[in-house]
């Protein structure tokens, strides 16, 4: 039965997934797609934030990235000589399927998340928070100025609306399992070991750099695709789409959930999805003197974010998994479950 | 294009942003040297400063250099108050918790305005002694921009004879190489980080009101990019030391400013990324920074 769960969750996912598909109204489809859009990127953003120790900042770059590569190279051609008459001749004429589309944007901001990886994660691992800080004022900068591709601040809208239900919760399936095989293979426990301490790490012979730098460009990856998803979910998107609020959120997501568990930060997205959700409609009724509170909700999840911190460091999962969780719960020892039964002891 | 008189625009300019780039990155590279903390709140607390001052010109009706001492004093007192309710809990907790905490304050900072203040901009006007313009050795400029250098440069001189003559200057010198020596030494660590963030934080105060009265607006998000910008600065002189900061911060804005002035035009709409890739370099060709000592990993 154990060695079946996975299967039987994958297929429920993407059963319900389809279900909803058809019976839900257009705005729980779109709350529900970007559900799965923010599990894609808080445990993408995990395994640096989490699991190899670094803290990156730069997941509203990367999903721009994506966002960008699939609309210009999915926008049919027709529709791309009107609003985009300035594209080079080559990128005019191409129209290529989502998924290729998906994994062409994911290549390139893997292969940027390399070249900006190089020289910060030498360093001490905060430097990568502002250097990643600073890809996204780079990536929004371009964004804004390359005008022939990108149309600047005006953005590219009528993108064809790809992302459906099943779309989003099969990508979301392929990062979790991705990401899940990563974090319990060797190379997930040498990322941990690095987190821990990098110096008894690399004396362990753990190649310290190329473990942190694979974790921050296979995070990059996913959340190129995530941006991807998105574009096609909103079919528009702005310089102003990717700032800094975006990747604030997928921050509070993972470290509210727990920063080193995949399925708090699935919990974590969750939760931080539904929340703003709710408070939106807050902040325009709730209005004092004709104002509407703009605002309110980032300032919730803000002082959300501060409360676990202080007094929850370790976030509502802490290093545990459901599955632990779960069996804890029906009795079992924690000490005859495998791989992170050391890491729940001293979380 | 490249008359004399442009030339010498552009480095008025750049003196102006280099004074105000290295204000802020002064307050940085004090609190990572003692902390190794990378506070992205630091720039909120220009925006906090700016607020108060339109605030005292405006509503209160004061005169102009109440308008910069008022923020200086309050918004280091609001540092001292952020270091012991969201910094000094977590201090020994793992080097990226007080950055996440740090996102959070400048989160609250920048939405609190919002909700309060409304994300719409304010026009700061400035008294007609600031903006009128003079003519010295044929170079035109207004008093504002001599009062922005002047008045950085009186401050890092303070601060410079603070760090080297006085107890509590010395002691913070000490901690930013070692502070559990320090503390065994019979050093007040708490007290030398407070002062350290009340610095920090008014000198950040004071950089908002300039840049306010520089570029005319505030608003509740201006602080974010200029503190982002102060951190390469810092970076660029050497994290962690206060000469280094200096010299980064007049580096960078030298730097900004003859990119954008001496670029065609349809380059420095680019201005931010070159900052940002400037880092990039700096971070590869030498992380020490000009005046930094390596960071010894020890275990």
């Amino acid at each position: 039965m154990k060695r079946f769960a996975p299967l039987l969750l994958i297929v429920a996912v993407l059963g319900l997934a389809g279900l909803a598909q058809s019976a839900l109204n257009d705005y729980y489809q779109r709350v529900l797609a970007v559900i799965a859009i923010n599990i894609i990127l808080a445990v993408s953003l995990n395994l640096t934030n989490g699991y190899s120790g670094d803290f990156s900042l730069g997941h509203a770059a990367f999903m721009a990235i994506g966002a960008y590569t699939s609309a210009i190279l999915t926008l049919p051609a027709r529709t791309k000589a009107i609003v985009l008459p300035d594209l080079p001749l080559w990128l005019s004429q191409v129209e290529l399927p989502f998924i290729v589309a998906i994994l062409i944007g994911a290549g390139l901001a893997a292969l940027v998340a390399f070249v900006v990886g190089i020289p910060v994660l030498r360093l001490r691992g905060h430097y990568l928070a502002v250097a990643t800080l600073g890809l996204m004022v780079i990536v929004q900068v371009v964004a804004l100025n390359w005008q022939p591709v990108t149309r600047g601040a005006r953005g590219i809208s009528g993108l064809p609306p790809f992302t459906t239900l099943l779309w989003a919760y099969g990508w979301m399936l392929v990062t979790v399992a991705v990401i899940w095989r990563i974090v319990h293979s060797p190379l997930g426990r040498a990322m941990m070991a690095v987190r821990e301490d990098e110096l008894a790490a690399a004396c362990r012979g753990v190649p310290v750099f190329r473990t942190r730098l694979l974790a921050f460009v296979c995070g990059a990856l996913f959340a190129s695709v995530a941006g991807a998803l998105w574009a096609h979910l909103i079919t528009a998107i702005t310089p102003s789409s990717f700032s800094f609020l975006i990747t604030f959120n997928v921050v509070a997501m993972v470290v509210i959930g727990g920063a080193g568990s995949i399925s708090g930060s699935v919990i974590g997205a969750v939760l931080m999805t539904l929340l703003p959700e709710l408070l939106r409609r807050v902040e325009t009724t709730l209005a004092i003197g004709g104002q509407p509170l703009y605002g309110l909700s980032q300032i919730v999840i803000a002082l959300m974010m501060l409360a676990v911190m202080l007094f929850r460091p370790q976030g509502l999962m802490g290093r545990r998994e459901l599955p632990d969780v779960l069996a804890g719960l029906a009795g079992a020892r924690r000490a005859s479950l495998p791989a992170h039964a050391e890491a729940a002891g001293e979380a | 294009m490249l008359t004399p008189s442009y030339i010498a625009q552009q480095f008025i300019n750049a003196l102006n942003m280099g004074s105000i780039y290295a204000l802020v990155a002064i307050g940085l590279t004090m609190v990572y040297g003692i902390l190794r903390l990378i506070n992205f709140a630091h720039g909120d607390m220009m925006t906090v400063g700016a607020y108060l001052a339109l605030a005292a010109l405006t509503v209160l009706a004061l005169p102009a250099w109440a308008a910069l001492l008022i923020p200086m004093f309050v918004v280091g007192a609001l540092g001292v108050l952020i270091e012991r309710l969201a910094y000094r809990p977590l201090r020994g907790a793992p080097e990226v918790a007080m950055l996440i905490t740090s996102l959070a304050i400048s989160s609250l900072i920048e939405n609190g305005a919002t909700m309060t203040l409304t994300a719409q901009p304010k026009p700061v006007r400035l008294p007609a002694e600031l903006t009128q313009r003079v003519d010295v050795l044929g170079l035109n400029f207004a008093v504002m921009d001599a009062a922005i250098v002047a008045l950085a440069i009186a401050l890092m001189a303070a601060l410079t004879v603070f760090v080297r003559r006085t107890t509590i200057g010395i002691a913070m010198r000490a901690c930013s190489e070692n502070v559990r020596v320090t503390q065994l030494m019979g050093v007040d660590v708490n007290r030398v980080i407070a002062v350290a963030f009340a610095i920090s934080a008014g000198l950040a105060a004071v950089a908002g009101v300039l840049w306010s009265g520089k570029f005319g607006i505030v608003d509740p998000f201006m602080g974010f990019v200029p503190g982002l910008k102060a951190f390469v600065a810092a970076v660029i002189g050497g994290i962690g030391n206060i000469p280094g900061a200096m010299l980064g911060g007049y580096l960078l804005g030298f730097a900004e400013v003859f990119f954008v002035a001496f670029m065609p035009p349809e380059v420095s709409g680019y201005r931010d990324a070159f900052v940002f890739v400037l880092l990039l370099v700096v971070l590869l060709v030498r992380p020490t920074g000009l005046l930094g000592a390596r960071e010894v990993n020890r275990a």
